[in-house]
C-alpha cells in the first residue's frame, strides 16, 4: 500500500498567516519599495495633466475590497489635489458613492481649502454599465442632471464647459469587477480615444493586464496593493499600502515556505514509494 | 452621541470580524450567527438601496415631475412590470418577453465592443515590430508576447491533431499557459492576504488603537 504523505493540520498554516501579517503591522520593517513600470505610467499620467483642468475618477467598488482599492484612491486623489486638478466623481457600483465620500472625509484634513463644486463634485451612482458610460460620452449632463445632493450641475462652477468625455483629460477606475475598468476602456479609450487609466484588485489584475499595451487602452494599471504602496512612494505619502506591504511580504514568504515543504514531501512520499516498488 | 455610535460600530465589526474568523478553527455557532445577519443585512440593504438609489430618482421622480416631458420612461416601467409577473405562475410567461430585449440588446451592444477592444485592438497590440525599443529587456519581453499568443492560439487550434511539430508548438503553447496561471495564482494570494491586512489594520488600529497608518 502506497505511504500517505504527512499532512499539516492547515489551521498551522492560517495561524502562522495571522502572526506573519499582525507582527509586522506593529513592529515596521520598512522593506524597501521599488517602482514598476505600470505604475509610473499613471503617475507620469497625472503628473503631466495641467493645472486647472478636470479629470474623472470613477468608484467601481464596496467595502469588500477597500484595503486594495481605498489606498490607490486615497494616494491618487492626493496627486490630483496637490497638481490643481479638478475631479469628478462617479460610480458605477452603489456603494462607491460612500467610498469616495469616506476619501473625501479623509484628504479634508490635508487639503482643507478644496471646495466642493469648485475642486471636486460626486455625481453620485448610475446603473447601468457600459450602456451608461457610452451615454455619459455623448452627453454627462444627461446622464447625470444633478449630483447625489441634488444640485442641479449647471449651478456647480467645477461643470462649466463639461459636456462630455472630449472635456476630460482622462477617466480612472477604481474597479473591483464589472462593471468597472474593462467598461471603461472599451467605450472611453476604443470609442472616445481618451487616455483611460485605472486601480484593480489583484484578483482581477490578470484580466486587466493586457489591456496596458501598445495600443495603449490602458495607460498603466495599479494592480493590487503592491502598486498602492508604489504609488503612495511616488508621491511621497506613505500610507495603509506602505505599512500593509511588510506584512505582504511575510505572509507571502510564510506562504513560499509552506508551498516549499509540501512539495519536498511530496518529492519524497514518491521516492520513498519507488523505493518499495508500489 | 455620535461618539458613542462610532464606538459602537468599531466593537460590533471587531466582534463579528472575530465570529467569521473562528470559521478558520472549525464551524460554530458565532459564525453561523454572523453569516446569517450578514445576508439578512445584505438582502435588505440592496433591497431600500434599490428603491431609493435606482427606481425613485431614475423612475418615480422623472415621471410624477414631469410626465409629458418623460412618457418614454413607461416602456422600461411596463417591462418591470411584466418581468415582475414571474412571481405570479398563471402569468410568468409575460416575462419572457421584457427578458429577450435586455439579452437582445445586450447582445448587440456588447459583441460589437468586445470585438473592437477584445478582438481587434488585442490582435493589433500583439503586431507589434519586436526590435522598435533599444532596449533588449524589451525586445525579449516583445519577442515573448509574440510567440506566447501564437503557441497558445496554437493550443486551443483543435480542427488539426496535435501531433509533430504542430503538437510541439501547442506544447510550448501550454507551457505558456501554465505561467500565466501560476502568475494569476500570485496575485490571488496577495489580494486574498490583502484583505486580511485589511481586517488586521482595523482591529490593530481603529479598535486597539495599537497603529497608526
Amino acid at each position: 500500500m502506497a505511504k500517505e504523505r504527512k499532512k499539516i493540520d492547515r489551521r498551522w498554516v492560517f495561524l502562522l498567516i495571522f502572526i506573519g501579517v499582525a507582527i509586522p503591522l506593529i513592529v515596521k520593517i520598512g522593506l524597501p519599495v521599488e517602482t514598476s513600470k505600470n505604475v509610473e505610467m499613471v503617475y507620469n499620467l497625472v503628473e503631466n495633466t495641467p493645472e486647472e483642468s478636470t479629470v474623472l475618477i470613477s468608484f467601481d467598488y464596496d467595502p469588500a475590497s477597500m484595503p486594495e482599492l481605498h489606498p490607490m484612491g486615497k494616494a491618487i486623489l492626493k496627486h490630483c489635489f496637490r497638481k490643481n486638478i479638478n475631479v469628478i466623481f462617479t460610480a458605477m457600483w452603489p456603494m462607491g458613492v460612500q467610498m469616495a465620500e469616506d476619501l473625501i472625509d479623509q484628504l479634508q484634513v490635508e487639503f482643507p481649502q478644496i471646495k466642493y463644486g469648485e475642486d471636486y463634485v460626486n455625481l453620485g451612482f448610475k446603473a447601468g454599465g457600459m450602456v451608461t458610460i457610452q451615454s455619459m460620452g455623448k452627453d454627462l449632463t444627461k446622464i447625470f442632471p444633478e449630483d447625489m445632493y441634488g444640485t442641479p450641475i449647471d449651478e456647480l462652477p467645477i461643470m462649466d464647459g463639461i459636456k462630455n468625455f472630449n472635456n476630460i483629460m482622462f477617466v480612472f477606475s477604481l474597479s473591483a469587477g464589472s462593471p468597472g475598468i474593462k467598461e471603461w476602456v472599451q467605450i472611453v479609450h476604443d470609442k472616445f480615444n481618451k487616455p483611460t487609466s485605472g486601480g484593480c484588485t489583484g484578483v482581477s489584475a490578470p484580466a486587466i493586464l493586457p489591456y496596458v499595451n501598445e495600443q495603449q487602452q490602458l495607460t498603466g494599471l495599479l494592480a493590487g496593493m503592491k502598486a498602492a504602496a508604489e504609488y503612495e512612494y511616488m508621491i511621497g505619502a506613505p500610507s495603509t499600502a506602505t505599512s500593509g506591504m511588510d506584512a505582504q511580504s511575510i505572509a507571502h514568504f510564510i506562504i513560499i515556505i509552506f508551498i516549499a515543504i509540501g512539495n519536498i514531501n511530496y518529492w519524497r512520499a514518491k521516492k520513498s514509494n519507488e523505493k518499495d516498488g508500489l | 452621541m455620535l461618539g458613542f455610535f462610532n464606538i459602537l460600530g468599531i466593537w460590533l465589526g471587531a466582534l463579528f470580524t472575530f465570529a467569521i474568523f473562528s470559521f478558520l478553527y472549525k464551524d460554530n455557532p458565532f459564525y453561523k450567527t454572523a453569516e446569517h445577519i450578514f445576508v439578512g443585512l445584505s438582502a435588505g440593504y440592496w433591497f431600500i438601496y434599490t428603491i431609493y438609489s435606482i427606481l425613485i430618482p431614475n423612475l418615480y421622480n422623472p415621471l410624477t415631475s414631469n410626465i409629458s416631458k418623460n412618457w418614454i420612461l413607461l416602456i422600461p416601467a411596463i417591462l418591470g412590470i411584466m418581468m415582475l409577473l414571474r412571481l405570479i405562475p398563471k402569468f410568468d410567461w409575460i416575462s419572457r418577453y421584457p427578458i429577450a430585449l435586455i439579452i437582445g440588446t445586450t447582445s448587440g451592444v456588447f459583441l460589437l465592443r468586445y470585438l473592437k477592444s477584445d478582438v481587434i485592438n488585442q490582435l493589433t497590440a500583439t503586431l507589434i515590430n519586436p526590435f522598435s525599443s533599444g532596449d533588449w529587456v524589451e525586445v525579449v519581453g516583445k519577442f515573448m508576447l509574440i510567440f506566447g499568443t501564437l503557441t497558445g492560439v496554437i493550443y486551443f487550434y483543435f480542427s488539426k491533431k496535435h501531433t509533430g511539430t504542430f503538437g510541439a508548438t501547442a506544447k510550448i503553447g501550454i507551457y505558456f499557459l501554465m505561467i500565466s496561471f501560476g502568475a494569476a495564482f500570485g496575485y490571488t494570494a496577495m489580494a486574498r492576504i490583502s484583505l486580511l491586512i485589511g481586517r488586521l489594520q482595523f482591529l490593530l488600529g481603529d479598535w486597539l488603537g495599537l497603529i497608526s497608518p
